[in-house]
């Protein structure tokens, strides 16, 4: 079984920052492996282990500057990556779910995965809802937000759990092809040693452009335009404790004894 | 004049809350389009589930009698299908876990955006304007796009409609491809029994990724037993397995409704605020002044947790 894993490297933001525009001013971002796609990397390369997969590719759709969060996912355990990138990705505010629905499929359809996994959604734009579309495009069946997988196939069909609201959990088969988004607590990521990060550098990390890929420069076109963005107003009322930590404590505990916790 | 069709998100015979609240939002939406609001009530006992949501403010219902439980395919086809019928403009759907498993696919069939997890809404003439949060709630955004759409509305954040209404109700005829399902659903089990009930405890010591190792959690122990209070926390400390499921408060996890709730290390993402936000008082304990929890927190300290909670856990020893 081939395995094709969606890895995105997301915008980190500090817990102080301003806003130029309809963006976070570049000072005030880090980059990381998208949590929830390293929950899907482990997966499919547990599934490796197993001996269920036999290959692990990942893509990204991402500047040269995220090979280093490619790398991370090829030190845990994937076989190569794709990368795809276009002068015409470059300067979008805002890429939509359609646009990386219709490059994605394009790369998924050259990989002919039995399997895909994307997170459940991304930590900075949170669509939740490339992976769905994906399958939707590509003619694949699938299964949102899903916190188990057997690892033992029955037949062409995927045995998961989808985690539901409020602590219930749902039991559904899935026939293959499918397509998975991963929610965090599936398993454990691993940390990348450091042999597999040493052998992550000598990987393959294909970089291709829209044209390679067949897709339309016009696919880059989001409906969905950022018109603005701001900070939350808040409406809170909170009362904050200043000065030491002594001190703030002092007040939480004078709180709670009058609240008649622990007399 | 352009219509609005909204899907209701039903489990185990019972519509979800969600299901009053996509009435208030899509009335809303179709008063700007100065058009109808359709609901779809697609499988359990529509009938039944038709009667409780003919609310103020809906047209019409169409329900499609279809198996007990949700199931994309058939929701997906439905919903297709009332659209090449009805022709709204904007399909509404929860961004519950089920919506995310059918209205990507939708939009995606009906060649259509889709824009998730919506906060506030309007329209004017063919522009939609959502707003939406990124960065786990850091920011807000507005959003503007053309013509017709799929779009997905975060729970509890319009109110549930009330009132009764005079909608027509009608059996949709949709055409089901049987051939087309390809996933089957086989049941339901709930998570997390186990040690202690958090949804029944006065006090709550909640723990978030601010703790940083499960060594450190001792810390958080400490303070529980000299408080005589119950540890609960954010998502990821069970994610890591550093605390059994039925610690999770949230979304997913468990609702609480604690007299005091104090939030040490834990950011306030939307899907943890869900569980909590009932709590009769609640503290934050935080190095993040910006933090979404200082938005729902009654009294919050801006500082180290490894400061802060030790010198608390002195003072009841
Ligand atoms: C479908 C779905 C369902 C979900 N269900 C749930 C759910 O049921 N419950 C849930 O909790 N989450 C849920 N989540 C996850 C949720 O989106 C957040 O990822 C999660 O709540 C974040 O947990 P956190 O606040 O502990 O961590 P973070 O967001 O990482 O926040 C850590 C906080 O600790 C603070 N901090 C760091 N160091 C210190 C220090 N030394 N002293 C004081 N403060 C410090 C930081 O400033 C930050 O605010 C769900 C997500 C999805 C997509």
């Amino acid at each position: 079984m081939k395995i094709l894993v969606t890895v995105k490297e997301v915008a980190t933001v500090e817990d102080e920052f301003e806003i130029d525009g309809t963006e976070i001013a570049d000072q005030y971002l880090g980059a990381d492996l998208n949590e929830w796609d390293d929950y899907a990397v482990e997966e499919a390369v547990q599934l490796q282990e197993a001996g269920v997969a036999d290959e692990v590719v990942t893509v990204t759709i991402g500047p040269e500057d995220c090979e280093q969060t490619i790398r991370q996912a090829l030190a845990k355990g994937a076989d190569r990556a794709v990368r795809v990138w276009d002068d015409s990705l470059e300067g979008v505010d805002l890429l939509d779910v359609n646009a990386k629905t219709e490059i994605l499929s394009a790369v998924v359809e050259e990989e002919d995965p039995d399997l895909v996994l994307t997170g459940v959604q991304a930590g900075d734009d949170s669509f939740g809802a490339t992976g769905v579309a994906l399958a939707e495009e590509i003619g694949y069946q699938w299964g949102a937000v899903v916190n188990h997988l057997e690892h033992e196939f029955d037949g062409d069909t995927a045995s998961v759990r989808r985690e539901l609201e409020g602590g219930v959990e749902e039991l559904t088969d899935i026939e293959l092809p499918a397509a998975l988004t991963i929610q965090t607590g599936i398993n454990e990521p691993r940390y990348a040693s450091l042999r597999g990060i040493r052998q992550a550098q000598r990987k393959e990390l294909d970089v291709k452009s829209l044209a390679d890929l067949g897709v339309d420069e016009s696919a880059v076109d989001s409906d969905l335009e950022l018109t603005d963005m701001y900070e939350p107003e808040s409406e809170s009322d909170v009362t904050v404790w200043e000065g030491s930590a002594d001190e703030t404590a002092a007040e939480l505990g004078e709180l709670l004894r009058d609240k008649g916790v622990a007399q | 004049m352009s219509d609005v069709l909204a899907v209701t998100d039903h489990r185990r015979g019972d519509l979800r809350d969600v299901s009053y609240e996509i009435i208030t939002a899509g009335r809303q939406l179709a008063d700007d389009t100065g058009g109808d609001l359709h609901l779809a009530v697609i499988s359990g006992p529509v009938d039944n589930f038709a009667e409780k949501l003919n609310r103020e403010g809906v047209d019409a219902i169409h329900t499609v009698s279809h198996g007990e439980e949700f199931n994309h395919d058939v929701y997906t086809q439905t919903i297709t299908q009332l659209y090449d019928e009805l022709a709204p403009q904007y399909i509404l759907t929860p961004n519950s876990v089920n919506g995310l498993d059918y209205a990507p696919a939708v939009a995606n069939e009906l060649d259509l955006p889709v824009v998730t997890d919506t906060i506030d809404l309007s329209a004017n003439g063919e522009t939609l304007t959502a707003t939406r949060e990124m960065y786990g709630g850091k920011v807000e955004t507005t959003n503007e796009l053309e013509g017709d759409a799929v779009v997905t509305i975060r729970g509890a954040e319009w109110p549930t409609a009330e009132g009764t209404g005079d909608a027509a109700v009608e059996a949709f005829d949709a055409d089901i491809d049987e051939d087309a399902i390809g996933s089957t659903v086989n049941g339901f089990e709930e998570v997390g029994g186990g040690d202690v009930d958090i949804s029944e405890a006065d006090v709550l010591v909640s723990v978030g990724r601010g703790i940083e190792e499960e060594d450190n959690l001792e810390l958080i122990h400490d303070l529980a037993d000299a408080l005589d209070a119950t540890v609960s926390s954010s998502r990821p400390i069970v994610d890591n397995g550093w605390l059994p499921k039925n610690r999770q408060v949230g979304q997913s996890g468990k609702v609480v409704t604690p007299d005091v709730y104090i939030a040490i290390g834990i950011s306030g993402a939307v899907q943890h605020v869900a569980g909590m936000k009932g709590s009769d008082t609640i503290v934050a304990i935080n190095t993040d002044p910006n933090a979404p929890i200082m938005d729902i927190a009654d009294y919050a300290i801006h500082d180290d947790l490894f400061d802060v909670v030790p010198a608390l856990t002195d003072q009841f020893q």
